[in-house]
Protein backbone atom coordinates (compact mmCIF):
# COMPACT_ATOMS: atom_id res chain seq x y z
CA UNK A 1 0.00 0.00 0.00
CA UNK A 2 3.22 2.42 -0.74
CA UNK A 3 0.70 4.20 -3.32
CA UNK A 4 -1.76 5.44 -0.62
CA UNK A 5 -1.98 8.83 -0.71
CA UNK A 6 0.42 9.79 2.11
CA UNK A 7 3.24 9.08 -0.22
CA UNK A 8 1.47 11.40 -2.57
CA UNK A 9 2.22 14.33 -0.45
CA UNK A 10 5.53 12.89 0.31
CA UNK A 11 6.63 12.74 -3.51
CA UNK A 12 5.07 16.10 -4.26
CA UNK A 13 7.37 17.59 -1.09
CA UNK A 14 10.32 16.23 -2.36
CA UNK A 15 9.71 17.24 -6.30
CA UNK A 16 8.15 20.58 -5.67
CA UNK A 17 11.42 22.88 -6.09
CA UNK A 18 14.14 20.49 -6.72
CA UNK A 19 15.98 23.07 -8.39
CA UNK A 20 16.12 21.27 -11.67
CA UNK A 21 14.18 21.22 -14.55
CA UNK A 22 11.29 18.87 -13.95
CA UNK A 23 10.80 20.05 -10.35
CA UNK A 24 7.20 20.27 -9.75
CA UNK A 25 7.19 24.37 -9.52
CA UNK A 26 9.13 24.61 -13.30
CA UNK A 27 6.70 22.45 -15.21
CA UNK A 28 4.04 24.07 -13.88
CA UNK A 29 5.12 27.40 -14.60
CA UNK A 30 5.95 26.22 -18.15
CA UNK A 31 2.70 24.26 -18.39
CA UNK A 32 1.63 28.14 -17.70
CA UNK A 33 3.42 29.97 -20.13
CA UNK A 34 2.61 27.47 -22.67
CA UNK A 35 -1.16 27.51 -22.56
CA UNK A 36 -2.06 31.29 -21.24
CA UNK A 37 0.09 32.86 -24.31
CA UNK A 38 -2.04 30.66 -27.09
CA UNK A 39 -4.96 31.36 -24.82
CA UNK A 40 -4.45 35.45 -25.29
CA UNK A 41 -3.01 35.41 -29.00
CA UNK A 42 -5.88 33.55 -30.65
CA UNK A 43 -7.77 36.16 -28.83
CA UNK A 44 -6.19 38.91 -29.86
CA UNK A 45 -5.74 37.52 -33.53
CA UNK A 46 -9.39 36.25 -34.01
CA UNK A 47 -10.71 39.65 -33.14
CA UNK A 48 -9.48 41.38 -36.12
CA UNK A 49 -10.12 38.44 -38.07
CA UNK A 50 -13.53 37.72 -37.11
CA UNK A 51 -14.68 41.21 -37.06
CA UNK A 52 -13.40 41.44 -41.07
CA UNK A 53 -15.66 37.75 -41.66
CA UNK A 54 -18.45 39.73 -39.78
CA UNK A 55 -18.07 42.34 -42.28
CA UNK A 56 -16.93 41.19 -45.55
CA UNK A 57 -19.49 37.76 -45.36
CA UNK A 58 -17.63 36.16 -48.36
CA UNK A 59 -14.60 36.03 -45.95
CA UNK A 60 -16.34 34.15 -43.81
CA UNK A 61 -16.93 30.75 -45.51
CA UNK A 62 -13.81 30.08 -47.03
CA UNK A 63 -12.19 31.44 -43.41
CA UNK A 64 -14.52 29.25 -41.27
CA UNK A 65 -13.91 26.18 -43.99
CA UNK A 66 -9.95 26.45 -43.27
CA UNK A 67 -10.25 26.47 -39.25
CA UNK A 68 -12.45 23.65 -39.55
CA UNK A 69 -9.63 21.82 -41.60
CA UNK A 70 -6.90 22.81 -38.98
CA UNK A 71 -9.39 22.13 -35.69
CA UNK A 72 -9.30 18.37 -37.14
CA UNK A 73 -5.28 18.02 -37.25
CA UNK A 74 -4.34 16.04 -34.68
CA UNK A 75 -1.51 17.67 -32.10
CA UNK A 76 1.09 15.27 -31.78
CA UNK A 77 1.65 15.11 -35.79
CA UNK A 78 1.39 18.62 -36.22
CA UNK A 79 3.77 18.98 -33.54
CA UNK A 80 5.83 16.71 -35.04
CA UNK A 81 5.96 18.39 -38.34
CA UNK A 82 6.85 21.64 -36.98
CA UNK A 83 9.93 20.50 -34.96
CA UNK A 84 12.05 20.89 -38.41
CA UNK A 85 10.84 24.07 -38.31
CA UNK A 86 11.21 25.88 -34.41
CA UNK A 87 12.93 23.16 -33.17
CA UNK A 88 12.60 21.18 -29.60
CA UNK A 89 10.84 24.81 -28.06
CA UNK A 90 7.84 26.02 -26.40
CA UNK A 91 7.04 27.63 -29.64
CA UNK A 92 6.41 24.12 -31.53
CA UNK A 93 3.45 24.03 -28.77
CA UNK A 94 2.65 27.18 -28.70
CA UNK A 95 1.96 27.76 -32.59
CA UNK A 96 -0.38 25.22 -33.54
CA UNK A 97 -2.39 25.57 -30.43
CA UNK A 98 -3.16 28.81 -31.37
CA UNK A 99 -4.36 28.10 -34.17
CA UNK A 100 -6.60 25.45 -32.40
CA UNK A 101 -7.82 28.52 -29.96
CA UNK A 102 -8.32 30.57 -33.58
CA UNK A 103 -11.10 28.06 -34.90
CA UNK A 104 -13.24 27.91 -32.40
CA UNK A 105 -13.02 31.85 -31.39
CA UNK A 106 -13.63 33.30 -34.99
CA UNK A 107 -17.19 31.83 -35.55
CA UNK A 108 -17.27 32.76 -32.32
CA UNK A 109 -16.50 36.55 -32.75
CA UNK A 110 -18.27 36.19 -35.83
CA UNK A 111 -21.56 34.31 -33.77
CA UNK A 112 -21.22 37.21 -31.38
CA UNK A 113 -21.45 39.85 -33.67
CA UNK A 114 -24.20 38.92 -35.74
CA UNK A 115 -25.99 37.96 -32.26
CA UNK A 116 -25.89 42.05 -32.08
CA UNK A 117 -29.99 43.29 -33.03
CA UNK A 118 -30.62 44.84 -36.20
CA UNK A 119 -32.73 47.41 -33.94
CA UNK A 120 -29.71 48.29 -31.58
CA UNK A 121 -27.32 48.94 -34.35
CA UNK A 122 -29.61 51.36 -35.97
CA UNK A 123 -30.01 53.18 -32.56
CA UNK A 124 -26.24 53.68 -32.21
CA UNK A 125 -26.59 55.32 -36.03
CA UNK A 126 -29.10 57.17 -35.12
CA UNK A 127 -27.46 58.07 -32.33
CA UNK A 128 -24.35 59.50 -34.44
CA UNK A 129 -21.78 56.84 -33.52
CA UNK A 130 -18.90 57.03 -35.69
CA UNK A 131 -18.53 53.79 -37.10
CA UNK A 132 -15.70 52.60 -34.77
CA UNK A 133 -17.28 54.27 -31.70
CA UNK A 134 -20.36 52.09 -32.58
CA UNK A 135 -18.18 49.11 -32.60
CA UNK A 136 -16.28 49.91 -29.14
CA UNK A 137 -19.25 50.88 -27.56
CA UNK A 138 -22.16 48.88 -28.64
CA UNK A 139 -21.27 46.19 -31.09
CA UNK A 140 -18.46 44.31 -28.98
CA UNK A 141 -19.98 44.46 -25.90
CA UNK A 142 -22.88 42.66 -27.02
CA UNK A 143 -20.73 40.15 -28.57
CA UNK A 144 -19.22 39.54 -25.16
CA UNK A 145 -21.22 36.93 -23.87
CA UNK A 146 -20.68 34.80 -27.13
CA UNK A 147 -16.99 35.35 -27.12
CA UNK A 148 -16.07 34.25 -23.81
CA UNK A 149 -17.96 31.26 -23.88
CA UNK A 150 -15.92 30.38 -26.82
CA UNK A 151 -13.02 31.74 -24.63
CA UNK A 152 -13.72 29.22 -22.04
CA UNK A 153 -13.58 26.04 -24.23
CA UNK A 154 -10.36 26.90 -25.75
CA UNK A 155 -8.58 28.13 -22.13
CA UNK A 156 -9.52 24.34 -21.04
CA UNK A 157 -8.76 22.39 -24.18
CA UNK A 158 -5.38 24.79 -23.95
CA UNK A 159 -4.32 23.74 -20.77
CA UNK A 160 -5.22 20.08 -21.08
CA UNK A 161 -3.57 19.77 -24.93
CA UNK A 162 -0.29 21.14 -23.42
CA UNK A 163 0.45 18.05 -21.53
CA UNK A 164 1.01 16.13 -24.98
CA UNK A 165 3.75 18.43 -26.05
CA UNK A 166 5.63 15.95 -23.01
CA UNK A 167 6.18 13.87 -26.13
CA UNK A 168 8.48 16.15 -27.46
CA UNK A 169 9.78 17.23 -24.53
CA UNK A 170 8.17 20.41 -24.09
CA UNK A 171 4.74 19.27 -22.27
CA UNK A 172 4.72 21.12 -18.78
CA UNK A 173 3.30 19.32 -16.48
CA UNK A 174 2.69 16.75 -18.93
CA UNK A 175 6.30 15.67 -18.14
CA UNK A 176 5.04 13.98 -14.75
CA UNK A 177 2.68 11.70 -17.26
CA UNK A 178 6.09 10.54 -19.35
CA UNK A 179 8.29 10.12 -16.07
CA UNK A 180 5.95 8.21 -14.38
CA UNK A 181 5.08 5.83 -17.93
CA UNK A 182 9.28 5.08 -18.26
CA UNK A 183 9.83 4.76 -14.44
CA UNK A 184 6.16 3.17 -13.43
CA UNK A 185 5.39 4.99 -10.67
CA UNK A 186 1.25 6.16 -9.87
CA UNK A 187 1.54 9.55 -7.59
CA UNK A 188 3.28 11.95 -10.60
CA UNK A 189 0.27 10.82 -12.59
CA UNK A 190 -2.54 11.83 -10.44
CA UNK A 191 -0.62 14.67 -9.18
CA UNK A 192 -0.42 16.38 -13.25
CA UNK A 193 -3.89 14.77 -14.07
CA UNK A 194 -4.80 16.83 -10.68
CA UNK A 195 -2.81 20.20 -11.26
CA UNK A 196 -3.66 20.40 -15.04
CA UNK A 197 -7.86 20.07 -14.22
CA UNK A 198 -7.11 22.41 -11.23
CA UNK A 199 -5.56 25.39 -13.54
CA UNK A 200 -8.19 24.66 -16.14
CA UNK A 201 -11.11 25.00 -13.53
CA UNK A 202 -9.25 28.13 -12.32
CA UNK A 203 -8.88 29.67 -16.04
CA UNK A 204 -12.98 28.78 -16.58
CA UNK A 205 -13.47 30.61 -13.48
CA UNK A 206 -11.54 33.74 -14.05
CA UNK A 207 -13.66 33.63 -17.47
CA UNK A 208 -16.55 33.57 -15.82
CA UNK A 209 -15.96 36.63 -13.00
CA UNK A 210 -14.17 38.54 -16.25
CA UNK A 211 -17.95 38.08 -18.09
CA UNK A 212 -19.65 39.27 -15.21
CA UNK A 213 -17.95 42.31 -14.79
CA UNK A 214 -17.12 43.13 -18.65
CA UNK A 215 -21.31 42.68 -18.45
CA UNK A 216 -22.74 44.04 -15.36
CA UNK A 217 -25.98 44.73 -17.38
CA UNK A 218 -26.87 41.05 -17.43
CA UNK A 219 -27.39 40.88 -13.90
CA UNK A 220 -28.91 44.51 -13.36
CA UNK A 221 -31.59 43.07 -16.07
CA UNK A 222 -32.01 39.42 -14.11
CA UNK A 223 -32.32 41.61 -10.70
CA UNK A 224 -35.39 43.46 -12.76
CA UNK A 225 -37.11 40.26 -13.91
CA UNK A 226 -37.37 38.92 -10.66
CA UNK B 1 14.27 26.90 -46.76
CA UNK B 2 16.69 24.12 -45.63
CA UNK B 3 14.07 22.64 -43.60
CA UNK B 4 11.65 22.13 -46.72
CA UNK B 5 14.55 20.31 -48.70
CA UNK B 6 14.85 18.09 -46.16
CA UNK B 7 11.09 17.56 -45.21
CA UNK B 8 10.69 16.60 -48.79
CA UNK B 9 14.07 14.31 -48.29
CA UNK B 10 12.55 12.58 -45.77
CA UNK B 11 9.47 12.17 -47.17
CA UNK B 12 10.48 10.62 -50.18
CA UNK B 13 13.08 8.41 -47.98
CA UNK B 14 9.85 7.07 -45.23
CA UNK B 15 7.44 6.25 -48.74
CA UNK B 16 10.14 5.01 -51.08
CA UNK B 17 11.40 2.58 -48.96
CA UNK B 18 9.93 -0.70 -49.68
CA UNK B 19 10.05 -2.06 -46.48
CA UNK B 20 8.07 0.71 -45.06
CA UNK B 21 5.15 -0.89 -47.37
CA UNK B 22 4.92 -4.52 -46.33
CA UNK B 23 4.84 -6.93 -42.83
CA UNK B 24 3.11 -6.19 -39.81
CA UNK B 25 4.54 -2.80 -39.27
CA UNK B 26 4.56 -1.74 -42.97
CA UNK B 27 2.15 1.45 -43.42
CA UNK B 28 -1.25 -0.46 -45.12
CA UNK B 29 -1.56 -2.69 -41.53
CA UNK B 30 -0.22 0.46 -39.72
CA UNK B 31 -3.18 2.17 -41.54
CA UNK B 32 -5.82 -0.86 -40.93
CA UNK B 33 -4.78 -0.57 -37.27
CA UNK B 34 -5.36 3.25 -36.68
CA UNK B 35 -8.89 2.41 -38.36
CA UNK B 36 -9.60 -0.70 -36.65
CA UNK B 37 -8.71 1.12 -33.04
CA UNK B 38 -10.58 4.54 -33.58
CA UNK B 39 -13.61 2.76 -35.11
CA UNK B 40 -13.47 0.65 -32.57
CA UNK B 41 -13.67 3.67 -29.68
CA UNK B 42 -15.78 5.24 -31.94
CA UNK B 43 -18.67 2.56 -32.25
CA UNK B 44 -18.78 2.06 -28.04
CA UNK B 45 -18.94 5.83 -27.90
CA UNK B 46 -21.79 6.01 -30.22
CA UNK B 47 -23.05 3.04 -28.44
CA UNK B 48 -23.65 4.82 -25.17
CA UNK B 49 -23.48 8.47 -26.10
CA UNK B 50 -26.55 8.44 -28.24
CA UNK B 51 -29.08 6.28 -26.52
CA UNK B 52 -28.06 8.37 -23.20
CA UNK B 53 -28.07 11.62 -24.79
CA UNK B 54 -31.55 11.08 -26.24
CA UNK B 55 -33.12 9.39 -23.04
CA UNK B 56 -31.51 13.23 -21.41
CA UNK B 57 -32.85 15.10 -24.14
CA UNK B 58 -36.30 13.07 -23.89
CA UNK B 59 -36.77 13.61 -20.26
CA UNK B 60 -35.39 16.28 -19.43
CA UNK B 61 -33.45 14.38 -16.70
CA UNK B 62 -30.03 14.28 -15.81
CA UNK B 63 -29.22 17.35 -17.56
CA UNK B 64 -26.58 17.74 -14.49
CA UNK B 65 -24.60 14.61 -16.31
CA UNK B 66 -24.28 16.18 -20.02
CA UNK B 67 -22.67 19.24 -18.59
CA UNK B 68 -20.37 18.02 -16.26
CA UNK B 69 -18.99 15.03 -18.80
CA UNK B 70 -18.55 17.90 -21.66
CA UNK B 71 -16.40 19.98 -19.10
CA UNK B 72 -14.43 17.08 -17.89
CA UNK B 73 -13.99 15.66 -20.71
CA UNK B 74 -12.05 18.64 -21.88
CA UNK B 75 -9.97 19.56 -19.20
CA UNK B 76 -9.02 16.19 -18.11
CA UNK B 77 -5.75 15.71 -20.19
CA UNK B 78 -5.50 12.69 -22.46
CA UNK B 79 -1.87 11.32 -21.83
CA UNK B 80 -2.28 11.40 -18.65
CA UNK B 81 -5.61 9.07 -18.74
CA UNK B 82 -3.70 6.99 -20.73
CA UNK B 83 -0.83 6.47 -18.51
CA UNK B 84 -3.08 6.47 -15.56
CA UNK B 85 -5.07 2.95 -17.26
CA UNK B 86 -1.69 1.48 -18.47
CA UNK B 87 -0.11 1.66 -14.88
CA UNK B 88 -3.92 0.38 -13.48
CA UNK B 89 -4.84 -2.43 -15.97
CA UNK B 90 -1.23 -3.04 -17.21
CA UNK B 91 -0.43 -3.88 -20.94
CA UNK B 92 -1.77 -7.37 -21.47
CA UNK B 93 -4.59 -6.38 -23.82
CA UNK B 94 -5.55 -3.12 -25.71
CA UNK B 95 -8.77 -2.77 -23.56
CA UNK B 96 -6.47 -0.37 -21.45
CA UNK B 97 -5.77 2.11 -23.89
CA UNK B 98 -9.41 1.53 -25.25
CA UNK B 99 -11.20 2.65 -22.23
CA UNK B 100 -10.17 5.89 -22.30
CA UNK B 101 -10.21 6.16 -25.90
CA UNK B 102 -13.74 5.41 -25.12
CA UNK B 103 -14.33 7.79 -22.14
CA UNK B 104 -12.94 11.22 -23.90
CA UNK B 105 -15.48 10.50 -26.87
CA UNK B 106 -18.50 9.54 -25.23
CA UNK B 107 -19.04 13.56 -23.84
CA UNK B 108 -19.10 15.41 -27.79
CA UNK B 109 -21.82 12.85 -29.14
CA UNK B 110 -23.54 12.90 -25.63
CA UNK B 111 -23.26 16.89 -25.22
CA UNK B 112 -24.71 17.30 -29.29
CA UNK B 113 -27.42 14.65 -29.49
CA UNK B 114 -29.01 16.23 -25.59
CA UNK B 115 -28.74 19.91 -27.63
CA UNK B 116 -30.09 18.02 -30.76
CA UNK B 117 -32.92 16.80 -29.17
CA UNK B 118 -33.86 19.58 -26.66
CA UNK B 119 -33.53 22.25 -29.74
CA UNK B 120 -36.15 21.17 -31.58
CA UNK B 121 -39.09 22.76 -31.67
CA UNK B 122 -41.63 22.59 -28.96
CA UNK B 123 -44.73 22.51 -31.69
CA UNK B 124 -42.70 19.74 -33.50
CA UNK B 125 -43.56 17.88 -30.56
CA UNK B 126 -46.80 18.65 -30.03
CA UNK B 127 -47.93 18.08 -33.74
CA UNK B 128 -46.24 14.54 -33.53
CA UNK B 129 -48.11 13.50 -30.51
CA UNK B 130 -51.28 15.62 -31.64
CA UNK B 131 -50.89 12.71 -35.27
CA UNK B 132 -51.31 10.22 -32.28
CA UNK B 133 -47.63 8.90 -31.71
CA UNK B 134 -46.41 7.89 -28.73
CA UNK B 135 -43.32 9.01 -26.39
CA UNK B 136 -40.97 6.65 -27.97
CA UNK B 137 -42.33 7.12 -31.33
CA UNK B 138 -41.98 10.45 -31.54
CA UNK B 139 -38.47 10.47 -30.09
CA UNK B 140 -37.92 8.07 -33.31
CA UNK B 141 -39.69 9.83 -36.12
CA UNK B 142 -39.83 13.19 -35.47
CA UNK B 143 -37.15 14.57 -32.83
CA UNK B 144 -34.08 12.13 -34.19
CA UNK B 145 -34.50 13.04 -37.65
CA UNK B 146 -34.52 16.84 -37.09
CA UNK B 147 -31.61 16.59 -34.30
CA UNK B 148 -29.39 14.86 -36.45
CA UNK B 149 -27.55 17.27 -38.42
CA UNK B 150 -26.21 18.02 -34.68
CA UNK B 151 -25.88 14.06 -33.45
CA UNK B 152 -23.67 13.34 -36.77
CA UNK B 153 -21.53 16.53 -35.54
CA UNK B 154 -20.81 14.93 -31.93
CA UNK B 155 -19.82 12.05 -33.78
CA UNK B 156 -17.64 13.83 -36.00
CA UNK B 157 -16.02 15.81 -33.38
CA UNK B 158 -15.73 12.50 -31.33
CA UNK B 159 -13.49 11.22 -34.65
CA UNK B 160 -11.24 14.47 -34.20
CA UNK B 161 -10.90 13.57 -30.86
CA UNK B 162 -10.37 9.95 -31.22
CA UNK B 163 -8.23 10.05 -34.71
CA UNK B 164 -5.66 12.42 -31.98
CA UNK B 165 -5.74 10.11 -29.18
CA UNK B 166 -5.23 6.86 -30.96
CA UNK B 167 -1.90 8.47 -32.08
CA UNK B 168 -0.67 9.52 -28.44
CA UNK B 169 -2.16 6.16 -27.29
CA UNK B 170 0.64 4.61 -29.39
CA UNK B 171 3.31 6.10 -26.77
CA UNK B 172 1.31 3.46 -24.25
CA UNK B 173 2.25 0.95 -27.01
CA UNK B 174 -0.95 0.98 -29.10
CA UNK B 175 -0.36 -0.07 -32.79
CA UNK B 176 -1.23 2.17 -35.57
CA UNK B 177 0.32 5.30 -37.25
CA UNK B 178 1.28 7.17 -34.06
CA UNK B 179 3.76 3.77 -33.63
CA UNK B 180 5.86 5.71 -36.74
CA UNK B 181 6.11 8.68 -34.89
CA UNK B 182 6.86 8.21 -31.63
CA UNK B 183 9.43 5.41 -32.55
CA UNK B 184 11.05 7.35 -34.70
CA UNK B 185 10.83 10.18 -32.62
CA UNK B 186 12.78 7.88 -30.13
CA UNK B 187 15.38 6.47 -32.57
CA UNK B 188 16.00 10.04 -34.14
CA UNK B 189 14.60 8.23 -37.31
CA UNK B 190 12.98 11.79 -38.77
CA UNK B 191 11.79 10.19 -42.25
CA UNK B 192 9.57 7.79 -39.86
CA UNK B 193 8.30 10.95 -37.88
CA UNK B 194 8.03 13.46 -41.17
CA UNK B 195 6.52 10.36 -42.84
CA UNK B 196 4.34 9.34 -39.95
CA UNK B 197 2.83 12.68 -39.16
CA UNK B 198 1.74 13.62 -42.90
CA UNK B 199 0.00 9.91 -42.72
CA UNK B 200 -1.80 10.82 -39.77
CA UNK B 201 -2.80 14.45 -41.00
CA UNK B 202 -4.15 12.94 -44.36
CA UNK B 203 -5.76 9.99 -42.09
CA UNK B 204 -7.70 12.64 -40.41
CA UNK B 205 -8.51 14.59 -42.89
CA UNK B 206 -10.35 12.01 -45.03
CA UNK B 207 -12.26 10.76 -41.58
CA UNK B 208 -13.35 14.47 -41.70
CA UNK B 209 -14.41 14.44 -45.43
CA UNK B 210 -16.25 11.53 -44.90
CA UNK B 211 -17.93 12.42 -42.11
CA UNK B 212 -19.24 15.61 -43.91
CA UNK B 213 -20.73 13.18 -46.84
CA UNK B 214 -22.48 11.08 -44.20
CA UNK B 215 -24.34 13.86 -43.30
CA UNK B 216 -25.33 14.80 -47.17
CA UNK B 217 -26.63 11.90 -46.95
CA UNK B 218 -27.97 10.80 -43.80
CA UNK B 219 -30.44 14.14 -43.10
CA UNK B 220 -33.26 14.33 -44.38
CA UNK B 221 -33.68 16.99 -46.91
CA UNK B 222 -36.22 18.62 -45.71
CA UNK B 223 -34.33 18.95 -42.30
CA UNK B 224 -30.73 20.40 -44.44
CA UNK B 225 -33.35 22.47 -46.46
CA UNK B 226 -31.42 21.41 -49.37
CA UNK B 227 -35.52 21.35 -50.74
CA UNK B 228 -37.03 23.58 -49.68
CA UNK B 229 -40.74 23.78 -48.48
CA UNK B 230 -43.18 25.48 -50.19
Amino acid sequence: MSDGPPSIWEWIGRNWDTGRADSIRNLLTDHLTMSLVPIVLSLVLALPLGLACARWRWLYQPTSGLMNVIYALPSLPVFMLLISVTGLSQTTVIIPLTFYGMAVLIPAVVDGLRSVPDHVRQSAVAMGFTPLRRLLRVELPIAVPVVLAGLRVVAVSSISLVSVGALIGQGGLGGLFTRAYQNPFMPPVIVGIVLIVALALVADALIVLAQRLLTPWVRARKGMAS
Amino acid sequence: MSWLTSFFSWLGEFFGTAANWSGPGGIPMRLLEHLEFSALALALAVVIAVPVGLLIGHTGRGEVIVVVSANLARALPTLGLLVMFVLLLGTASIWPVIIPLVLLSVPPILVNTYEGIRGVDPELRDAAYGMGLRGGQVLTRALVPVALPLILLGCRLSAIQVVATTTVAAYTGLGGLGRYVIDGFATKDYASVVGGSVLIVLFALVVQILFALAQRVAVSPGVSQRQRIR
